[in-house]
């Protein structure tokens, strides 16, 4: 005849010791040891976000709160920027391990950065905005003009519009001007970001939009180079075609993005070079072709400020 | 509170007149002739305290307009729906404008201003219908206006005549063209009703027009930015959170009547307080949400549309997709205009049933 199933009373008595040794041995051993290993962690993580944030991380935030505190009008929102700033950040800090030359030279108020763009996506944009606010006294945020079909994608406009990106109009520029935000104008556009390898580091043609905006307002332009970005991802060539066909600006061919695992951008060594203010006086209605020698002139600035930084550099990735 | 709000209304009411007649005696002080002069005083008289007359009365806008005006000075209404429970000084007539017999009104009444606020906008309305009443209807209007010299003319258009789109400066100026009929068919009337307006303003110089281009009127009034924020759960399209602007409909009955102050004239945006995303408005009002991808909400409404299960029609889904925001300060420094509802007031107007 089989045993009887024990009634529930004497499971509980047969379970009883064991459940005390198990609560015993938990609280002598393994909470005080998670509790070390997540203590060890934090510390960790803390010295880590320290390293990479910066010390008065915290502090640049609150700035950043008390500026855009009665509401952004183009709806910058400090939360998420605060977030995206924080993840750029260990892009600036340690997968890029970005140089900044010459911050010193970024004028209070309205100023113009007007910029190489390279590197496929436009991570040269973010790495001077998170250099301008966690590098630059007092922090500073960059607004940049993006495309306008930005506009039509699904949570990216959401994400740029918090991030204080606006729709690239000269209304806009004007508007962020007048309110002495820092501006960061890519004038080669499309056409510089998917440059081929081949043709690396020489400036593409300069739109003139920006320069009549500069004389129309009175805003000083601060050229700066960004080398570094060309490597990261290396382009074989654009096809146009399936571009327009997609309604998309440009379909850069870059090999590495096929190969699994290689989809991160190359981890270059990163450098940025701020040239000194100019100015720029005049007609903001003058001729294209007075218009363009000026914008010549700043595009000559940079494409220097690009070779010095190229002929300084040994290395691409340290 | 509301009572209150309405009464610091009343008080700087009473001070306005008097900037306006200053505005107007620097103008005269130009060196004109005797004869001229009486006549401006004459004229200046009547359009400080003439009748008004308003058409589409009737509407919520309306009804809060005439409300306030009656108090004051002489106000007609005219529309073709009745008036219950009028203030007994309003002189109303239930007329379709489109007839001969409303001219009467312009022929008889020596009448300071027309504010016409009679634009149909009901989304379930036959077009044809639609287009005749608001374009006919507003071409008889101008006619009568100058025909018998009405010395003013407003008309509230709406800051929808300019169209979400996603090239859409952040604020859009009076100047920039009128898209707003583009890839919605239903805003082309008043797309043309403006248009109408602005050639009239120019072809009648002597007759003060003005168009006020209101964002979302939010309030009391049945018109679709109140509609869409007073549904229990909101859906809003996944991925998209335009920054918007809304306006307290009391708000807008000040510009209105800051318009009709003498010496006024052209062509002014009209926002209330400080734009907001769309998420950070429903949150304000505490309404659930449902984020619906644009391609199924468009297909969706569509069927409901033709189901006749919905007021939305698919194309003002662009209104929670995109930007269409104004830049209000040639209202703010030309007629002296400020927003006195904040944005949580503003919100919270449609929820507000109290005072219809």
């Amino acid at each position: 005849m089989p045993d009887r199933a024990p009634s529930p009373t004497q499971l509980a008595t047969l379970l009883r010791p064991l459940i005390r040794r198990a609560t015993n041995i938990a609280a002598r051993d393994v909470i005080p040891r998670a509790q070390q290993a997540y203590g060890a962690a934090r510390e960790g993580f803390e010295a880590a976000t320290v390293r990479i944030l910066g010390d008065d991380f915290d502090a640049r935030v609150a700035e950043l709160r008390e500026r855009y505190q009665g509401g952004d009008p183009f709806g910058l929102d400090p939360d998420t920027a605060k977030l995206a700033l924080g993840i750029v950040s260990v892009f600036h800090r340690a997968y890029f391990r970005t140089e900044v030359h010459g911050l010193e030279n970024v004028p209070k108020g309205a100023v113009l950065l007007v910029a190489n763009h390279s590197g496929q996506i436009p991570i040269d944009g973010m790495i001077i905005g998170a250099s301008m606010f966690l590098d630059h006294d007092p922090p500073r945020v960059i607004r940049a003009m993006v495309e306008k079909w930005v506009q039509t994608l699904p949570w990216v406009n959401v994400l740029f519009r918090s991030l204080g990106q606006v729709v690239g109009v000269p209304e806009n520029c004007r508007r962020l001007l007048q309110d002495g935000e820092a501006i960061l104008v890519f004038p080669e556009g499309t056409r510089g970001i998917s440059k081929p390898f081949s043709r690396r580091y020489r400036l593409a043609d300069f739109g003139l939009g920006f320069m009549r905006l500069a004389i129309e307002t009175d805003t000083p332009i601060v050229p700066v180079a960004v080398v570094g970005a060309e490597e990261q991802y290396i382009n074989i060539g654009n096809l146009g075609g399936v571009a327009r066909a997609v309604g998309i600006p440009s379909a850069p061919i870059v090999p590495q993005w096929f190969i699994p695992g290689l989809q991160m951008p190359l981890p270059t060594k990163y450098r940025l070079y701020f040239g000194e203010p100019m100015r720029f006086g005049g007609d903001a209605d003058d001729d294209d072709s007075v218009i363009g020698e000026k914008v010549e002139l700043v595009r000559q600035t940079i494409q220097a400020l690009v070779d010095r930084g190229l002929a300084e550099r040994e290395a691409v990735f340290w | 509170m509301k009572e209150q709000e309405l009464s610091s209304g009343v008080l700087t009411r009473e001070e306005e007149p008097q900037e306006g007649e200053r505005r107007r005696e620097e103008r005269r002080s130009g060196g004109r002739r005797e004869a001229d002069r009486s006549h401006t005083e004459i004229l200046l008289a009547r359009m400080q305290s003439g009748p008004v007359a308003i058409t589409g009365i009737c509407g919520r806008l309306g009804r809060r307009l005439a409300r306030q005006l009656h108090r004051e000075r002489p106000v007609i209404g005219l529309d073709r729906r009745p008036f219950p429970d009028r203030p007994k000084d309003i002189e109303f007539h239930q007329i379709d404008v489109r007839r001969k017999k409303a001219q009467d009104i312009f022929r008889q009444g020596e009448l300071a201003a027309l504010v016409h606020l009679g634009v149909m906008h009901d989304p379930r309305g036959k077009s044809e219908e639609h287009h005749s009443w608001n374009i006919s209807g507003f071409q008889k209007i101008l006619e009568w206006v100058g025909r018998y010299d009405v010395p003013k003319l407003v008309l509230i258009s709406s800051s929808n005549v300019y169209g979400p789109r996603p090239d859409n400066p952040q604020f859009l100026s009076e100047d920039v063209p009128l898209l707003g009929g583009g890839s919605f068919s239903d805003m082309r009337d008043l797309v043309e009703l403006d248009m109408l307006a602005q050639s009239f303003f120019w072809k009648r110089p002597d007759i003060e027009t003005v168009i006020l281009r209101p964002s979302h009127i939010l309030g009391t009034v049945r018109n679709a930015p109140s509609n869409y924020l007073r549904l229990k759960v909101v859906p809003t399209l996944m991925g998209f959170d335009p920054m918007i602007q809304v306006v307290h409909q009391d708000d807008v009955v000040q510009a209105i009547r800051l318009a009709l102050e003498p010496g006024v004239r052209g062509v002014f945006n009209i926002a209330g307080p400080r734009p907001v995303a769309l998420s950070h408005a429903l949150k304000l009002l505490g309404r659930a949400t449902l984020p619906l991808p644009h391609g199924i909400a468009r297909r969706g409404i569509d069927r409901l549309w033709r189901l006749r299960m919905t007021s939305f029609p698919a194309p003002e889904l662009d209104f929670i997709r995109y930007v269409c925001m104004v830049d209000d300060s040639r209202a703010r420094e030309q007629l002296g205009y400020e927003p006195r509802f904040d944005l949580e007031q503003t919100l919270r107007a449609v929820d507000d049933e109290r005072w219809v």
